[in-house]
């Protein structure tokens, strides 16, 4: 196992730049320069995470393990394989972006603020590399906290509302969660180690409960339907930086949640109760883009189209193949600059025009020629454009899906024709709608910081979308691991159910026997049929009459 | 056979996306904006003439872009059919842009950067869908086509425009990302690959059933996915788009909405049809009978809807569904002479129906007339315009020495090969039709009584306008006495 502690930097030093900011003096200026200084700082440490991670190997890397409360067996242990690689790397790209985009928005408190977003960072970081369910949990919940600040304090008017509800919601998926945790501790050998619990098997009941325990706590996260209610509220009261943080990063803590611990710790039950989640899945892709559809405000519009968006996620996970896990983590990692770019868009218009109504952002037009560019490449980038990421992303979910059920793969694709449908709407009536906005109001067009932001985004998106294999390279061998373990390992089924309901459980494609009940292979040997349309055309010459 | 790697594909589709970017930044300066466009359509023309020699000596020519996922990519693989087309729409560019600038010009248009920017993006994405070696390359060009075609179909900004673009993207990209990307995806789910294959992409497949489905129906569901989710070549009852979007300014229709969208729609099948499932699985499973039946309905039908229209561009509208299907009947024969007649209409009609338009232009730039019902005796005043109109007429109906013949004789050879009677009779009565719907506005603009006023103050349109229309007029008359380049290329397209 390869040992660094280079995930521990991660973690460690957006605390010491939080504590930097804290102890000098106040003064608005320097903190916001010392905090981009310190997420740019974090982004560079993270890079070897990307060089040189072995993407041959599904094994935990940069791997650092010390006990911390031996008693009860609990490790301060940390590391990455493909599923978390990736997203590791989009928390310290976007966290800088969050500095940035706050530079002018946020005048109170600054101080306050840019110690809520570097603890943020180092609590994100901390639960995707954590190989420990001590050490998870807490940094599960202290992501908590200041993502509710954030909302509470430098929030929009009904921030304290939204604050609560994020707050409930989410705590009320976690305590189960520790529960479970506490359930597995004692069935699973008095460890918290992720690996060894995730290499246990476990009778059908007790994984019933723990199945559904974590389940409530990722799908709160997610947000799959029908706890999804919190998500609207809390994007738009949050200041453009925790919209952007909560979309981009803190989503995928429950699509994460499904492939760590869901799939490998309970492998069975995910497979009996798959076409549940799988409708859930469909209902939140189709209802999602829907309200998104009648939406009026800018921000919630946005907020809806991550419901769908998640929704693909949740359906490629649970599809158990590889196409459908990679696409998933792909989409994941798209989701997060798509959507990222999205709220950091509607959040730079709403600095212009302090409206989030679309009819005030309405009618842009030309005269400003760079936010209406970016704004329309980012929005066909999120309905999946062919030669952007979500295409790709969304292809393998699709090809996943179809290969484990028709009628999944059906709906979905119901899903892209929203998801098309309200993006170019929102775009029409953002470039050339009617305006609502008071003549006093004036839009300019994006400065030199702003453009800084967004370009790293765009890059991505076209990196991605014209070049997906390094970062699919990544995420294959975890994958893979992932699907043998539990589909061949355990022995566990197919998916049934939501195939039962309408069309025969699916079978392998198998090789054929009999050559006569297919098309294809009759015409392979049927020699007239075959040649019948290049010999008309050889023999052309001399029958032409013309 | 002979395989030449060569970036020629690629920079014939890249021309016109660089010009659309010199073009937005000189727009202070419309003389050297205009000359951007004509500058690239000659360049670009160059280019996919001087792939020709390779073509016609049975070769093909290959370039890889992008590698997405396996069996996915960004690759160009040029053959007869694709450099066909590419050939007709990037000759037709450089003519519309020079009868553009009179157009908008004499006009004096909104927005003349943005259409010009719009148009060349366009005709970037139509060589795309020209060059295209798989799917996913077709899939990119298709969409990007109907995005960056939509500011032209709106370009008044009217309500009535906005309807017209609500609908047109309703129908073409409604229909593109459902049906046609779950189609496409299907395909990957079934055989791992895109690339088009001339034996038929689904040729390896052993298996009879999948997820619980007979592969047969499978295929047959995919192929009314393919065959509507290409909404662009307007067959019934997909065509309704089309009608709505002559809100757009006469060169747009001309160009996009004869030659380049339209026809990327009826590309598309014939690459349906010949690369993606292949003549002996169309035969197998029958469904070049019901594309055939689907097509016939259309060119009957929507040559009635002509009939009715008093509007020049809207009988227009209605003649090119008709005509657009005949591009699909003739595929649909599977027969050589059929497939041949289908292809070769894909120029034919272009060159004639681009003529009709550029007449219709013409006309409303001389005398803001739009409705046939208003064009009584307007041939004294405009004998050039009419005589253009008159000889593409001519071609539409399918008279001998004009390009339309070329097709029809050709395609009803196939139904005589193939024995289907019905379809020689569709044909047959199409072309009474088209005399019906086109010979009444001729005779009204050369015989009609004048109205009061004698078209007073009306002549002929600036000569912008009108060289580009004489152009292609001739060029109706020249295709019609010497096919024989094109159809020399779509025979090596076919036998490769």
């Amino acid at each position: 196992m390869h040992e660094s502690n280079l995930l521990s930097l991660l973690i460690f030093l957006p605390v010491l730049g939080a504590a930097v900011i804290g102890f000098a003096p106040r003064n608005d200026d320097w903190t916001r320069r010392i905090a981009l200084a310190f997420s740019l700082l974090v982004f560079v440490v993270s890079l070897p995470l990307w060089f040189n991670f072995d993407t041959a190997s599904h094994e935990m890397q940069f791997v650092t393990r010390v006990p911390w409360i031996p008693a009860f067996n609990v490790n301060y242990a940390v590391g990455v394989d493909g599923i978390s690689v990736l997203l590791v790397l989009l928390t310290t790209l976007i966290t800088p972006m969050c500095v940035l985009c706050s530079w002018k928005a946020i005048d109170t408190r600054v101080k306050e603020y840019m110690i809520a977003i570097l603890i943020m960072e180092a609590a994100l970081i901390g639960v995707f590399v954590s190989l420990d369910l001590v050490l998870f949990y807490v940094f599960w919940e202290a992501e908590l906290i200041p993502m509710l600040l954030i909302i509470g304090v430098w929030g929009g008017q009904r921030r304290v509302y939204a604050a609560l509800k994020f707050f409930l919601y989410t705590m009320a998926g976690s305590l189960p969660m520790l529960v479970a945790i506490l359930a597995l501790y004692f069935t699973g050998g008095e460890t918290f180690d992720i690996q060894e619990l995730s290499k246990g098997s476990y009778s059908s009941t007790f994984q019933f409960w723990v199945f559904w325990a974590f389940f409530l706590g990722f799908a709160i996260k997610v947000p799959m339907f029908p706890f999804h209610t919190w998500l609207p509220d809390a994007h738009v009261e949050a200041p453009t930086a925790g919209s952007v943080m909560l979309a981009s990063v803190m989503l995928k803590l429950g699509t994460y949640g499904f492939l760590r611990f869901s799939l490998p710790i309970t492998p069975d039950a995910s497979h009996d109760f798959a076409p549940v989640i799988l409708s859930l899945s469909l209902i939140a892709i189709i209802w999602g883009s829907y309200m998104a559809l009648v939406q009026t405000d800018l921000k919630k519009l946005v907020a809806y189209s991550s419901v769908g968006h998640m929704g693909f996620v949740t359906l490629g996970i649970f599809v158990f193949n590889s196409e459908g896990i990679e696409g998933a983590i792909l989409q994941m990692v798209n989701h997060g600059i798509t959507t990222g770019a999205l709220f950091l868009m509607v959040g730079m218009l709403y600095e212009r025009t302090h409206s989030r109504l679309i009819s005030d952002c309405g009618g842009l037009r030309m005269t400003v020629p760079i936010y209406v560019t970016l704004l329309a490449i980012f929005s066909f980038a999120s309905f999946g454009l062919p030669g952007t990421n979500s295409f790709v992303g969304e292809f393998l979910v699709l090809v996943g899906s179809f290969k484990s059920s028709l009628l999944a793969g059906a709906i979905a694709i119901g899903g892209v024709v929203l998801t098309v449908a309200y993006m170019l709407w929102m775009l029409q009536r953002v470039v050339w709608g009617e305006s609502t906005r008071k003549d006093d109001v004036v839009v300019t067009d994006l400065n030199g910081r702003e453009i800084a932001t967004l370009v790293p985004l765009l890059v991505l998106v076209f990196w991605i979308g014209f070049n997906p294999q390094p970062f699919l390279d990544r995420v294959r061998a975890s994958v893979e691991h992932l699907v043998t373990d539990v589909s061949a390992i355990r022995g566990a089924k197919n998916i049934e159910g939501l195939n039962d309901a309408v069309l025969p459980p699916m079978r392998e494609l198998k090789p054929q026997h009999a050559a006569a009940a297919n098309p294809v292979a009759v015409n392979r040997t049927s020699a007239d049929a075959c040649r019948a349309l290049p010999c008309q055309i050889a023999n052309w010459d001399r029958k032409q009459t013309l | 056979m002979e395989t030449l790697i060569s970036i020629k594909p690629l920079l014939a589709v890249l021309v016109s996306a660089i010009a659309a970017v010199l073009v937005m930044l000189s727009y202070r300066r419309p003389n050297l904006r205009e000359g951007w466009s004509l500058g690239a359509g000659v360049i670009k023309f160059l280019i996919v003439v001087s792939m020709t020699p390779v073509i016609l000596s049975g070769g093909i020519i290959q370039y890889t872009v992008f590698k997405i996922l396996p069996g996915v990519e960004l690759a160009f693989k040029v053959d007869g059919i694709g450099l066909l087309f590419a050939t007709t729409s990037s000759f037709l560019w450089i003519i519309t842009t020079v009868y553009s600038m009179g157009y908008m010009r004499t006009l004096e248009e909104h927005a003349q950067t943005r259409y010009y920017t719009c148009f060349a993006i366009a005709l970037s994405s139509a060589m795309g869908v020209a060059f295209a070696g798989n799917l996913f390359t077709l899939f990119f060009f298709y969409e990007i086509l109907s995005l960056c075609t939509l500011p032209l179909v709106i370009h008044n900004e009217g309500a009535k425009d906005w309807d017209a673009g609500r609908k047109y993207l309703l129908y073409l990209v409604g229909a593109s990302s459902s049906i046609l990307l779950g189609a496409i995806i299907l395909t990957y789910t079934l055989t791992g690959t895109l690339d088009f294959n001339k034996a038929g992409m689904f040729s390896g497949l052993t298996a009879t059933t999948f997820s619980g489905m007979e592969i047969a129906t499978l295929l047959t569901v995919m192929y009314f996915m393919f065959l509507y989710g290409f909404a662009k070549a307007g067959l019934m009852p997909m065509h309704n788009w089309l009608p709505s979007a002559m809100v757009a300014p006469t060169p747009v229709s001309a160009l996009l909405h004869a030659v380049a969208v339209v026809k990327v729609g009826a590309f598309c099948i014939v690459r349906l049809v010949t690369d993606v499932f292949g003549v002996p699985l169309m035969q197998n499973l029958h469904l070049g009978d019901y594309t055939a039946i689907i097509a016939s309905i259309t060119i009957l039908a929507s040559s009635a809807y002509a009939l009715t229209q008093d509007n020049l561009k809207m009988r227009l509208a209605y003649s090119t569904v008709s005509q657009l299907s005949y591009i699909v009947l003739g595929v649909a024969l599977l027969t050589g002479n059929g497939i041949i007649g289908g292809i070769i209409h894909i120029v034919n009609h272009a060159v004639t129906k681009i003529t009709l338009f550029f007449c219709a232009g013409s006309i409303y730039v001389a005398s803001h007339k739009t409705n046939i019902s208003q064009m009584s005796g307007i041939a004294r005043k405009m004998p050039w315009t009419i005589a253009a109109f008159t000889i593409a007429s001519l071609s539409i109906i399918g008279v001998p020495l004009f390009a339309g013949f070329i097709t029809k004789w050709h395609i009803a050879i196939g139904t005589i090969e193939t024995k289907s009677w019905v379809l020689l009779g569709v044909l047959l009565t199409s072309s009474l039709l088209n005399v019906a719907y086109f010979a009444p506005v001729v005779y009204k603009a050369v015989f009609g009584t004048p109205p009061e006023d004698g078209h007073e103050g009306i002549s002929e349109a600036p000569l912008k306008v009108l060289v580009p229309l004489l152009i292609t007029a001739a060029g109706t008359v020249v295709l019609g006495i010497f096919p024989d380049h094109f159809l020399n290329l779509i025979k090596v397209g076919l036998l490769r």
